[in-house]
């Protein structure tokens, strides 16, 4: 029984190993090296745009379940190749540049934007052994790899030469690094907690009761996790976070003048930081591919598409934030509670278990009613229109 | 004081209500209301009108319009063409269409046509298949094609066909006995 779980478990692991055993036979070493490179850097080439196919899909039909209404069915058995037939449309589109533009960083954005969003899947972990890259800096190098994506929108922005798009880029700048800040702080107790920044041996300090022992059932686990996925929302444009893209203000913000392919690839940039951002969310506070019964890939990708499907919720349910809402949102809520975080995070550490659910429980608690206190939007008791007579 | 962050949490719980019963209930229940259309069709309303059509009675020899011609007057966007028939013999008008052309390209639906026939001879119908593969030539639309019965009138709108019916039932009825009561009986000295 264990052996069969334990076959499960690696198969995609072993199906490369016997790939490469099998050139060994033919190859000299160094080539073997090389192929197993290749092989893990094609998994990922297709894995990141199969990904956003689908995942257009899945938003598209939950959407629509949300609204009432039956999604894409109709190219193929539940629509499933209707990602494809977009695809096709996408290609055979006019591109269009706008005669202003800056033709040169206008191409190059929608070029770049797709790079670092396909480097932060090298240090995802997929599976038990299967992260690309085992990166004794995971951690840092996806947070400093994902920021890059603000440079590339900014590029689009301002090489349009549009009003909309340039509102949309600068909204972009200022709305992802704000919400950079509260990320990488709701991180620390994370690092803090597995005294790593390996995204595998993170997953791994999450191990024992059933597999069960992730740090989002913990008060501070909790806390970074609401955070750190509110943050990722955010960072990856998403609504209720949507400002550089609001359609209602910005036409469509930072890729207004873009269409085709390009304004394709803009999409699956977007869609596979949303991948990946669930991915780590769920790689820090869910566990990883930690879990009990299941093959560790399956609990991976089970735990990143609930994270998702969460995201496509808020995105049927909530209307878009106001500027100043979002940017005060990031500094004076969000920032003060990671701050708040991270000591309680480090009084668990030192303290017996019971007495730290003790102390932290009653801390953040009080914590957070603060903010709220605090963060309460002065509405006057009787409001007066002076022009309403 | 209200807990802070309920209202967020209420917004999720409705979507999410929205979300799960739209797999089983119905579309009048808060279900899903599309109409999958080539497979499922809506419900067919009474009053809904699109194209006219020209009723006979019985044979379509017997058509009821008399090619008055109101009808391609009153005509706002001008798509009835009519020509009345003339008698083989002696070249009088003969109160029939000869030609009688709708063209559906042209018709903006109003309904105006079935509104001033005094003839009863003009009504909305309820298909709205219509299809050509040319727009000038197959969608004008010959008589041939117009003429539909009153059974078909009927069945389609009842609420219409039935007190047009009575109506012309009574009328026929009045014109036989004032026929009767102008032609004395023959047997008279």
């Amino acid at each position: 029984m264990k052996e069969i779980e334990f076959f499960v478990d690696l198969i995609f692991v072993n199906a490369k190993g016997w790939c490469l055993d099998l050139l060994g036979h033919f190859l000299p070493d160094w080539t073997v090296v090389l192929v197993s490179i290749i092989i893990s850097a094609v998994v990922i080439m297709v894995l990141g745009p199969l990904v956003m196919m689908y995942l257009t899909l899945l938003e598209r039909k939950v959407i629509g379940r949300i609204q009432n209404r039956y999604g894409p069915n109709r190219v193929g058995k539940w629509g499933l190749l209707q990602p494809i037939a977009d695809g096709i449309k996408m290609f055979t589109k006019e591109d269009i540049v706008p005669a202003q533009a800056d033709k040169i960083i206008h191409f190059l954005a929608p070029v770049i934007i797709v790079i670092p969003a396909l480097m932060v899947f090298l240090v995802v972990p997929f599976g038990e052994r299967m992260t690309a890259v085992n990166l004794n800096i995971g951690l840092l190098y996806f947070i400093a790899v994902s920021s890059i994506t603000t440079i590339p929108i900014f590029m689009g922005s301002w090489a349009s030469r549009n009003k909309y798009s340039l509102l949309g880029g600068m909204r972009t700048a200022a709305q992802m690094i704000s919400y950079e800040v509260p990320m990488t702080l709701s991180v620390v107790p994370v690092i803090m907690m597995s005294q790593s920044l390996s995204t595998n041996t993170i997953v791994m300090t999450q191990a024992g009761d059933m597999d069960l022992h992730w740090f989002v059932f913990t008060p501070w686990g909790l806390v970074g996790f609401v955070i750190f996925f509110l943050c990722a929302v955010a960072e990856c444009n998403r609504p209720p976070f949507d400002l550089p893209e609001a359609e209602s203000e910005l036409v469509a913000g930072f890729h207004t003048e873009y269409s085709g392919m390009k304004f394709a690839l803009f999409y699956m940039a977007e869609y596979m930081n949303a991948f990946t951002l669930c991915g780590i969310a769920t790689t820090l506070f869910l566990g990883g591919w930690q879990g009990p019964l299941f093959p560790s890939w399956l609990w991976f990708f089970g735990k990143t598409f609930l994270l998702i499907c969460v995201m496509i919720w808020f995105r049927g349910t909530f209307p878009r934030f106001r500027v100043d809402q979002l940017m005060g949102f990031a500094w004076k809520f969000l920032l003060p509670l990671t701050l708040i975080n991270i000591p309680v995070a480090a009084l668990w550490f030192f303290v017996p278990e019971q007495l730290a659910w003790i102390y932290s429980v009653p801390i953040l608690a009080v914590s957070l009613w603060g903010l709220v206190k605090l963060n309460r939007s002065f509405v006057p008791e009787k409001r007066i229109y002076p022009l309403a007579d | 004081m209200t807990l802070f962050g309920t209202g967020v949490l209420k917004g999720l719980i409705v979507t999410l209500k929205n979300f799960a019963t739209s797999y089983f209930r119905k579309p009048d229940n808060g279900g899903i209301f599309t109409v999958q259309y080539p497979e499922e069709r809506a419900k067919e309303i009474e009053s809904f009108r699109n194209f006219p059509f020209l009723v006979y009675d019985g044979t379509p020899e017997k058509i009821r319009c008399v090619a008055c011609g109101i009808c391609e007057r009153e005509c706002p966007p001008k798509c009835i063409h009519i020509v009345m028939e003339t008698e083989a013999g002696t070249g009088k008008p003969a109160k029939r269409p000869a030609v009688f052309e709708i063209d559906y390209g042209l018709c903006m639906n109003c309904g105006m046509c079935e509104d001033v026939c005094p003839f009863d001879s003009i009504y909305m119908d309820h298909a709205f298949e219509v299809t050509a593969s040319d727009r000038t030539q197959e969608l004008v639309r010959p008589k041939e094609t117009l003429l539909k019965s009153n059974d078909y009138f009927l069945k389609i709108r009842p609420g219409t066909a039935t007190p047009v019916d009575q109506k012309r039932r009574a009328a026929e009825e009045k014109k036989k006995t004032a026929q009767a009561a102008a032609t004395p009986p023959k047997t008279n000295p």
